[in-house]
């Protein structure tokens, strides 16, 4: 069945491969083969995989669906928290117990315990560890909640949402306001989950201490484009045959598909969870590449910049929302890094830092004016379908 | 004939105006029915509340052998139970080519998992194939259905009826915007679906209604104003009062 399906789908073919490429010249310029790409831009390249992940997944939800969520990062935003509770666990109970090691009277799990919380919570005036914090201890319940808490989320909201047959605008509004109302929330100090400060120290994974961080994100960078190549091709078959069919129906006229005898909430739903939870997997990638995480990230604005991706890259074709998402972070992050040289008009200098967000804006209007089907449309000068 | 459809003093208002004032109506099967009145008599507003995108404030619909009530019923499960709704304007998916447009309406099961691990069979691609034939789009198959003629999106829109294979069809203003050539195939159209289930047309026009030869229910103010052959109606005096008698 994999067979024909990727046989009737060569776009999806296509995109392995040129995945498969990308990654052999990643390994063979990083420290593992010529050694002239630097860590931190494997690093780099690993985490716009996940943005790519993320991508395709809002391309499904809404250049498939219709549905223009505006708070898929919050999900995103959950797996690397759920992730990052345990690194985070995990490293300091490895510090903890070093620094008790030197002690001739071993430590009772208690005082390990406190010693853990005092260095976590202390930041925010607490060495209590709140309930959340409760599965901390093992990876495994951990990678679970990667899952699960988005999904969970997801499939509540959905379900409230679409119901009362919220859509449109409407519906992005509320996404919206999901997304503020996670952030405002965690950035509260009692929040459990370290305030503002958010979780740091992630890049250091525990029981790898001696591994160096250059292997590390080479494993992180497969990781990243393991977790792409799968996600793509599921999206790739979800969007395919009678699914695609009827979710692109729901898109341009879902009360006909209700006359049709669909029920188009169900629908919604399973479209809008498997996105949320995919979001989430990415998040779960993408910030032990960071190194961070905090409120800050899952900002609406962040979630508005997917959608500015997905609608660049071109959106109803995954490898659109792909080529979007690595093409305007990558450059996003050349301009705002100082990369791209200030251009000096005599009376005025542009500043790339301060003007970057104007250019986007602008590309973002210009695209959807003059060119709705984005980079991605493009393709469609390179391949004439048969028809 | 026995009766599938029975709408019984239904009544239903929009911000205080009554579009439906205690209309009651028997649909038997098989049975081909025309609706007509003019603009404003509810014939629209009817649909609707037939299948289930408005609510009605009174009145009972109940349907089927077993007499269940349709109220209370979401549109897909009243789709579900074998009412087929064609609209005015031909609303068919522009994006999909004509066999997709055909696939998502053929019987099947509708659940999300269902249709995600759908395979295509035989019978399907038969039953495809047979449909796109009676409504003469066997040569469009792989065509956007986009790129269809109004007259000929208007014949997939009435095949995605047929491949629901509903008991009940409505189909408002199917032959709006056809030339006569075209008129006519639909008129056979509808009438070799009438032979097995029940159909019923709201028309405007009155040469349309005349070549489906059937039985005519006449709309006003939302309830019933005459019943009858087209014959019987055009003779009514109320009936030439209010609808004829203005053109």
């Amino acid at each position: 069945m994999t067979n024909s399906f990727l046989m009737r789908n060569p776009s999806t073919l296509w995109f392995l491969l040129g995945l498969s490429l990308f990654t052999i010249v990643v390994t063979a310029l990083s420290d593992a083969g010529v050694g002239v790409m630097s860590t931190s831009f494997v690093k780099t390249l690993g985490k716009t995989l996940c943005l790519c992940l993320i991508a395709v997944a809002m391309d499904v939800v809404w250049g498939y669906c219709g549905i223009l969520s505006l708070g898929h990062f919050a999900f995103f935003g959950i797996g690397g928290y759920a992730v990052g509770m345990w690194l985070m666990y995990a490293r300091t109970e490895g510090i903890v117990l070093d620094s008790f090691a030197s002690q001739t009277i071993p430590p009772t799990p208690q005082e390990v315990t406190d010693a853990i919380g005092n260095q976590i919570f202390g930041v925010v005036g607490s060495s209590e560890f709140p309930m959340i914090w409760a599965f901390s201890d093992s990876l495994i319940l951990q990678l679970l909640l990667v899952v699960l808490v988005p999904g969970v989320l997801a499939l509540l909201f959905g379900w409230l949402a679409f119901r009362s047959r919220v859509t449109g605008v409407y519906l992005s509004i509320l996404t919206q306001a999901m997304t503020l109302a996670l952030a405002l929330y965690l950035f509260q100090n009692d929040s459990g989950l370290r305030g503002n400060n958010g979780l740091s120290g992630l890049q250091n994974i525990p029981g790898f201490e001696d591994t160096p961080q250059s292997t590390i994100s080479l494993a992180f960078f497969y990781a990243s484009a393991l977790a792409v190549g799968l996600g793509y091709v599921l999206f790739a078959w979800i969007t395919s045959g009678k699914m695609g069919s009827v979710i692109k129906a729901i898109r341009d006229n879902e009360s006909r598909v209700r006359f049709l005898g669909y029920h188009v909430e169900s629908y919604k739903l399973f479209v809008f969870t498997i996105t949320a939870v995919v979001a989430a997997i990415a998040g779960a990638l993408y910030y032990p590449q960071a190194g961070i995480i905090n409120p800050a990230e899952i900002a609406p604005i962040a979630s508005i910049y997917l959608a500015v991706w997905v609608a660049i890259g071109g959106r109803g074709r995954l490898y659109g929302a792909v080529i979007g998402a690595a093409f305007v972070s990558l450059l996003s992050s050349w301009f705002t890094g100082g990369g791209a040289p200030a251009i000096p008009l005599g009376f005025y200098t542009i500043q790339w830092t301060d003007w970057w967000l104007v250019l986007l804006g602008l590309s973002f209007v210009a695209v959807t004016l003059y060119a709705p089907k984005g980079i991605g449309g493009l393709f469609d000068y390179l391949v004439r379908k048969p028809s | 004939m026995s009766t599938l459809l029975e709408v019984d003093g239904v009544s239903v208002s929009f911000d205080g105006f009554r579009a439906i004032n205690n209309l009651s109506i028997q649909i038997g099967e098989p049975e081909l029915r025309a609706v007509i009145g003019p603009n404003g008599a509810g014939k629209t507003t009817f649909m609707d509340i037939i299948t289930g995108k408005t609510k009605p404030d009174e009145g009972r619909i109940t349907w089927g052998d077993r007499n269940i009530s349709l109220l209370g019923m979401s549109e897909s499960e009243i789709a579900m139970e074998g009412i087929g709704r064609k609209f005015q304007k031909p609303t068919v998916f522009e994006d999909q080519t004509v066999r997709e447009n055909l696939a998502m309406a053929l019987r099947n099961p509708r659940g999300p998992f269902a249709v995600l691990f759908y395979k295509k069979t035989r019978e399907g691609a038969a039953r495809i194939e047979e449909i796109a034939d009676e409504i003469g789009l066997s040569d469009s198959l792989t065509r956007k259905s986009g790129e269809l003629s109004h007259g000929q999106k208007q014949w997939l829109e009435i095949g995605m009826l047929l491949a629901q294979d509903p008991r009940l069809l409505l189909v408002d203003e199917p032959a709006a915007g056809m030339t006569t050539a075209e008129r006519e195939l639909t008129t056979d159209l509808l009438k070799r679906a009438a032979e097995t289930r029940a159909v019923v047309v709201v028309e405007h026009d009155m040469e349309f209604v005349r070549r489906l030869d059937c039985k005519v229910t006449v709309l006003h103010e939302g309830s019933v104003l005459a019943e009858g052959s087209l014959d019987h109606v055009t003779a009514d005096q109320t009936v030439i009062d209010v609808y004829l008698g203005r053109s």
